[in-house]
């Protein structure tokens, strides 16, 4: 062999062990990072009570289907369903419960989605912005309400208020504004356009009375 | 203030569906376990990583906790009760509508629909340097931030301080002080029932806690006795907004009047101290007199003596000895404006 052919077999050499070693490295990484998240498993495992620590991959019911999705403990449902289920109609404002723009309904009751843990609602049905309209497209009278009297400026709140104001009139279809206000005043809206948000939900409310007779 | 940082750090979520299973897993942990109720409290510590509990037990999947039920003394409200339901509930509106009206007072409309009684007497106070996870007493620490020259204490105590001038926030509380409610809690040792007024323990007791539950300790009951069923009642809740603030500060009373004379009275303010006052110099001084302006005028004199302002605060005395005042004669009720 000559001298040349021997250095071109050696980089060749080189060459080849590099890429298994990077390789070797790609796969131990991964081994050592599950190995230790499976030891952690097993030390918890370790201390569990009879209460057991539960799935991480579970099923929760969004807007009418069954979703699978992997959730970690400290997840919350506005994180899962932004960020987890693509539904980010559900907005985070504060991440405090202070704003209510992540408000979204859980067995009809309205909630802030930021201040509930994901394994929390997994036996609940969960309502957001994106499961109001009829699946052809049909607006929820409450929405219709907005469109027809231009309820909102910025509008970012706007999911949030809606699902707010379809939660209270659930349980008070015939509000007068005053109650109307109190009912949805778990929210705010940085445009203070308070009055033209009401104006459009007593619409809404009308809206929902007729179709519920019709 | 608040800063979106992510999610929250990992803990481990234990989530019990009974009492005894709940009582388990709190003997096992010990201080470990962080006790979730509605979570509206515990969620600013642990999105802020001022609290670091390596388990949470999360408590509503735990039926048992739920509900108000009647029962030969009165009434049991389970500690995992909404605060909706509670101030929705026919039996609290027509017999104890002070705690209806205080619980319907609390934050906004989907708080309620999430916090429970027990969370709402159980939550910690809101003294921001505290919460920003300052070192001071209540944290473990040797200094009080707020009580200083330039310290921020709008909203912090006038009575009773003692090293911390932290308030307690919670809106049902008097309310059930006022009523004569009892706290059922449960540990390994089994179950020991206090008095409202007792549950609730200032700085010179202990400066870490606001409650007398120590790690172990589940509080699972309410208990209302009959005694005030359809008494005067009175409650009013100060705040800067009328949605979301805590109280700074909120007065509730129960009374049984004969004619004209006070027969039986009970009175409580929260937002004063690091507890929630049961101003028993006040019922001492007015029972047996006529209910009237110049005995409810004494009434809030004395409920104000030894009061100490700190250098924002000396609002809050003429604010006691008015809300005090009220509570016993009473003024036409202030509507809701939106």
């Amino acid at each position: 062999m000559s001298e040349a052919d021997k250095q071109v077999s050696e980089t060749a050499a080189k060459r080849v062990s590099r890429r298994a070693f990077i390789k070797g490295v790609i796969t131990s990484g991964v081994a050592v990072s599950s190995t230790s998240y499976l030891f952690r498993a097993s030390t918890l495992a370790g201390q569990r009570s009879s209460a057991g620590l539960g799935e991480r991959l579970i099923t929760l019911n969004v807007n009418g289907q069954q979703r699978r999705v992997d959730v970690v403990k400290q997840e919350t449902l506005a994180w899962t369903l932004r960020y987890k289920l693509g539904l980010t109609g559900t907005k985070l404002g504060c991440d405090r419960a202070e704003c209510g723009s992540c408000t979204v309904l859980i067995d009809d009751v309205p909630y802030y989605a930021c201040s509930v843990l994901t394994h929390t609602v997994r036996d609940k049905k969960v309502l957001t912005i994106e499961g109001l309209a009829s699946p052809h497209g049909k607006l929820h009278p409450v929405q219709q309400g907005v469109v027809d009297e231009q309820g909102f400026q910025c509008a970012y709140c706007m999911p949030g208020f809606v699902m707010a104001a379809v939660g209270f009139l659930k349980t008070n279809p015939n509000p007068t504004r005053a109650e109307l206000a109190h009912g949805i005043s778990g929210n705010l809206c940085r445009c203070q356009d308070y009055d033209k948000i009401l104006t459009a939900f007593m619409r809404g409310a009308e809206y929902m009375r007729r179709s519920s007779r019709a | 203030m608040a800063v979106i940082r992510d999610v929250m750090p990992a803990f481990q979520l234990l989530q019990p569906t009974s009492i005894a299973d709940a009582q388990k897993i709190l003997d096992q942990y010990g201080p470990d376990a962080w006790v979730l109720a509605g979570g509206l409290d515990s969620f600013d510590w642990l999105k802020d990583r001022i609290k670091k509990p390596n388990t949470v037990v999360d408590l509503s999947g735990v039926e048992e906790l739920k509900g108000i039920r009647e029962t030969g003394q009165g009434l049991e409200i389970g500690a995992m009760t909404t605060l909706t339901e509670i101030a929705q509930h026919p039996l609290i509106k027509a017999k104890y509508s002070l705690l209806a009206q205080s619980a319907e007072l609390v934050a906004s409309p989907q708080i309620r629909n999430q916090g429970t009684i027990g969370g709402n007497v159980s939550q910690d106070t809101r003294c921001w340097y505290y919460r920003a996870g300052w070192p001071c007493y209540r944290a473990g620490g040797n200094i009080c931030y707020a009580d200083t020259p330039v310290g921020r204490n709008r909203e912090h105590a006038i009575l009773h301080a003692e090293r911390c001038v932290a308030v307690n926030p919670s809106d049902t509380a008097p309310a059930l002080i006022a009523l004569d409610a009892k706290f059922v809690i449960r540990n390994r040792k089994g179950e020991r029932v206090v008095n409202a007024e007792d549950y609730f323990v200032g700085p010179e007791i202990d400066i870490t806690r606001l409650t007398v539950l120590q790690p172990g300790d589940l509080l699972t009951a309410v208990r209302i006795p009959a005694t005030w069923a359809g008494a005067q009642f009175y409650f009013e809740k100060v705040r800067d907004r009328n949605v979301w603030d805590f109280p700074l500060m909120n007065v509730a009373s129960a009374m049984v009047l004969s004619g004209d004379t006070i027969q039986q009275v009970r009175v409580a303010v929260n937002g004063a101290a690091a507890r929630p006052l049961r101003l028993k110099a006040v019922e001492n001084a007015i029972r047996g007199k006529q209910r009237s302006i110049a005995t409810a005028e004494m009434a809030g004199n004395l409920a104000v003596q030894g009061a100490v302002p700190l250098q924002f605060n000396a609002y809050k005395i003429p604010l006691m000895r008015n809300l005090v005042k009220r509570s016993i004669t009473g003024v036409q009720e202030a509507t809701w404006a939106s």
